[in-house]
């Protein structure tokens, strides 16, 4: 009752708006989020994640004697590393903070969303909290992604087109 | 030459990714499985090879390649194997990325303290 009699003390300003008044207000009270700004950095930063992929490619490429189809794997995976290291010294969140989207959507956000999923729940245990929690985010990626190869690998199998690569 | 269209395209996808959480205020989950099951279809109608031939890892590191990579494998698989394929073949490519990811996360976990 001591915010109601301090209300009514003239500490605070009487609310005189309407709930529709009030969200009006509150909208023009949000710092402006620029979509446009938003997507040029996702552009800089998801570009960036590829171009330092398209180099680790290449290293593997002219270093390991790969061809261009088996180098991608091993360039997944060493990306993938990376993340896990930046996600395990906070630095990855930080960076996902002011990049949005273009931390998110290379596979490193995926190994990011798991690794970071797995740092949170491994209080609860190995078992229960990491093996548990781990695809928490990333499970949905797997599954839908699964799905629909399940299908499309279904429409080809009835278009006859088997394949066809 | 391969290195500019890496990045142009991969940050060309990143910016539908933007969208998708600005414009039609999608969550980060949704915005990845919709991205995944788009990877996956543009591979089933087969344009996502050239894509891959044309800018290199700006479209093997995005997520929509793990949607392409699944079907890859699955429709490989078909035709190898035949319609058994398409359930056996699903995780033959992507097996490094997944176990990779769980791997090292995992690694992680036993190390790492949390911060925060």
């Amino acid at each position: 009752m001591s915010s109601n009699s301090s209300a009514e003390n003239g500490k605070y300003p009487k609310m005189s708006m309407s709930p529709k008044e009030y969200q009006a207000f509150a909208k023009t009270r949000e710092p402006s989020r620029s979509i446009f700004t938003n997507c040029l950095k996702a552009f800089l930063f998801g570009g960036m994640i590829c171009l330092i992929g398209q180099g680790i490619q290449e290293l593997f490429i002219h270093l390991m004697g790969m061809s261009k189809e088996d180098a991608s794997n091993p360039t997944v995976a060493v990306l993938i590393l990376i993340s896990v290291i930046l996600t395990s010294l906070g630095v990855y969140d930080k960076i996902a903070q002011w990049a949005g989207a273009g931390t998110a959507v290379p596979v490193t956000g995926f190994a990011n969303s798991m690794c970071s999923a797995a740092l949170e729940h491994r209080s609860e245990g190995l078992v229960l909290g990491v093996g548990a929690n781990m695809f928490k985010l990333a499970g949905s990626v797997i599954v839908f992604g699964t799905v629909a190869a399940f299908f499309v690998g279904i429409a080809h199998l009835l278009l006859g087109t088997n394949g066809g690569h | 030459m391969q290195f500019l269209w890496a990045f142009v395209i991969g940050g060309a996808i990143c910016v539908i990714g933007q969208l998708m959480f600005d414009l039609f205020k999608l969550t980060p989950a949704h915005t990845m499985a919709t991205l995944v099951v788009i990877g996956a279809i543009i591979d089933g109608i087969g344009w996502y090879e050239p894509l891959v031939a044309f800018a290199g890892a700006g479209a093997t590191v995005p997520i929509t390649s793990f949607g392409n990579a699944l079907v890859h494998g699955a429709l490989t698989e078909l035709e190898k194997s035949g319609w058994i394929g398409v359930i056996s073949g699903i995780f033959k490519v992507t097996s490094a990325g997944v176990s990779a990811a769980i791997i090292f996360s995992f690694l992680a976990a036993l190390v790492v303290r949390p911060k925060g």
